[in-house]
């Protein structure tokens, strides 16, 4: 069967995940620490599990309205007022999606026309540029820089607007890069994203994530909150990855437009987990800061570690990974995640999946205990010092 | 230095070494010594141990709780009577509760109930004050000190090697 002549060239185009082809290596090894895991080491606190399982044993098990529960709809947007300073209606600026992810896709459909541009932060999140692509679009990148914390600055973004320019996607705090944006430094972009007229889509799943500084929304500021679609989630902060639920606030026409595709190609999203996500907007804000504290401590431990051992790593103000810069050792990111998962069996992810801007550094990830990143630090520890 | 961060983080893992607590809390290592050295000087850190499932070891232990009544002395309270109990080798906590069922509770541990029941017999129930005991044997524990014991305890690392 000719399966060349079956396929989508829009899938077809697609690249294979720089993340899934170091997860095939890394999982034929035995004994591998890894530090490569984008989702929290916590399991999702108990009186989550619990509102889950009691909505089950009550019967709740049918589909909810395609936006979702109601009063999921109305914690969220209460849980924005209160904690970032969003103000959204649950009739008209809400769908609840599965995870972020879906937030993501269906925000690029429903904006993307063919040969509309997209701009990227890169280093990004892997999705990112193929969930443009399937959409239709082309992807303009922005490459952020270590020297600048991996901030976007106003003469980037000036940079890469063209009249072809649709949208911008931010995702602060960055997965892979810990970078984050304050409010002082929004400021400075806010004008040149208003007078553009582009769209924002801001992936804000890590805003729970933060240490020193206050998170700050774009969809705080009223002079673009129309141009906003705003994606959050709770698989990170409340530890609830595999619970698949997220969601994306916007304009109406924005969410009307989103919601054609959720519910012809998701119905909605599943009831159980709106269930849990009610409990963990409701009671759960102490498991949060629980959390982060715990990862607070890792992270200094890892900055601390890394920058002892040569590699210049930059403090993150947010999410759970570090992004150490590893030019030093004179190796590509390749070649060092690969040489190191060989030598010393240790799992990071190469800075070149998440984007060419990524070259020159490795993703590490702390949502581990500190048991472990000790151990696997100390082999790092080892195969640096054969090389520097 | 924040204290209470210093003293959450190791009543949390007191296997940190002086070199861990520096990178994790951000400080110079002499500041952990010497600020770790005046918190065992005043008995802020009383002691650090290493929670064990002895079940897991295939130890056998035998483990009681104990409520004791007992009436006031004048002048001292409850604190002589609370010493003439706790200085006892086989008393592992003790603590005076409110409620009616008793002064104070024990924890008693032994390697048998007959162990425990002799203990109680000849030296708890015959402290001069003690006018009652109610002994409550441990069947199973299934958290301890903030950590599930429990065989069907679900916390297992699970989680794919890499993840986006």
């Amino acid at each position: 069967m000719d399966f060349d002549n079956i396929l989508s060239e829009r899938v077809k185009q697609v690249s294979p995940s720089g993340i899934r082809k170091f997860f095939d290596l890394a999982s034929m090894m035995d004994d591998v620490i890894s530090l490569g895991v984008g989702e929290p080491d916590f399991i999702t606190p108990w009186p989550i599990r619990d509102a889950a399982i009691r909505s089950i044993e009550s019967g709740k098990t049918y589909y909810t309205a395609n936006k979702g529960l109601i009063e999921l709809r109305t914690e969220i947007c209460e849980y924005l007022d209160s904690h970032y300073n969003v103000v959204y209606n649950p009739d008209d600026n809400v769908i609840v999606t599965v995870g972020g992810s879906e937030a993501i896709d269906i925000a690029m459909r429903s904006i993307v026309n063919p040969g509309d541009e997209i701009i990227l932060l890169e280093p990004s999140y892997v999705a990112y540029t193929p969930s443009v692509e399937l959409a239709g679009g082309k992807t303009i990148s922005i490459q952020l820089s270590n020297e600048n914390n991996f901030k976007l600055t106003k003469e980037q973004l000036l940079g890469a607007i063209s009249d072809k320019t649709k949208a911008i996607l931010i995702n602060y705090p960055s997965n892979p890069t810990g970078g984050f944006m304050t409010k002082e430094d929004y400021m400075e972009i806010i004008p040149t994203i208003k007078e553009s007229g582009i769209i924002v889509i801001s992936d804000e799943i890590y805003s729970e994530i933060t240490y020193e500084n206050k998170f700050c929304s774009l969809a705080s500021f009223d002079e673009i909150k129309d141009q906003v679609i705003l994606i959050n989630g709770f698989s990170k902060s409340h530890a609830m990855t595999g619970w698949r639920l997220g969601y994306v606030c916007g304009h109406k026409v924005l969410i009307d437009a989103m919601n054609k595709i959720h519910q012809y190609t998701i119905m909605s999203a599943p009831i159980a987990s709106q269930y849990a996500a009610i409990e963990a907007l409701r009671h759960c804000d102490k498991y949060v800061k629980k959390m982060n504290e715990a990862y607070l401590l890792r992270r200094n431990f890892l900055v601390a570690t890394f920058n002892e051992m040569g590699l210049d790593t930059f403090l993150p103000q947010g999410a759970f990974y570090v992004f150490p810069c590893i030019r030093s050792t004179g190796l590509s990111s390749q070649e060092f995640c690969n040489e190191l998962l060989q030598e010393q069996k240790v799992a990071c992810v190469p800075g070149t999946a998440f984007g060419q801007a990524g070259e020159g550094f490795i993703r590490v990830s702390y949502a581990y205990s500190l048991e472990q990143l000790k151990e696997a630090t100390e082999r790092i520890r080892i195969f640096i010092e054969k090389r520097v | 230095m924040d204290i209470i961060k210093l003293l959450n983080t190791i009543e949390k893992d007191a296997s940190l070494s002086i070199v861990d607590l520096s990178k994790v809390l951000n400080e110079k290592e002499s500041d952990i010594e010497k600020s770790l050295s005046i918190l065992e000087k005043n008995n802020v850190i009383c002691g650090r141990h290493t929670l064990i499932n002895w079940n897991k070891a295939n130890v056998q232990k035998v483990k009681a709780i104990i409520q004791v009544c007992c009436s006031p002395e004048k002048e001292y309270g409850y604190d002589k009577i609370a010493k003439k109990i706790y200085m006892f080798d086989e008393v592992s906590s003790m603590s005076l509760i409110s409620g009616s069922n008793g002064e104070f509770m024990v924890t008693v541990k032994g390697k048998t109930m007959q162990e425990i029941a002799e203990f109680v017999g000849s030296k708890l129930a015959p402290v001069h004050g003690v006018s009652g005991t109610s002994t409550l044997f441990v069947l199973k524990e299934y958290k301890k000190s903030g950590i599930v014991l429990s065989e069907d305890n679900d916390e297992i690392e699970d989680r794919q090697l890499v993840t986006p």
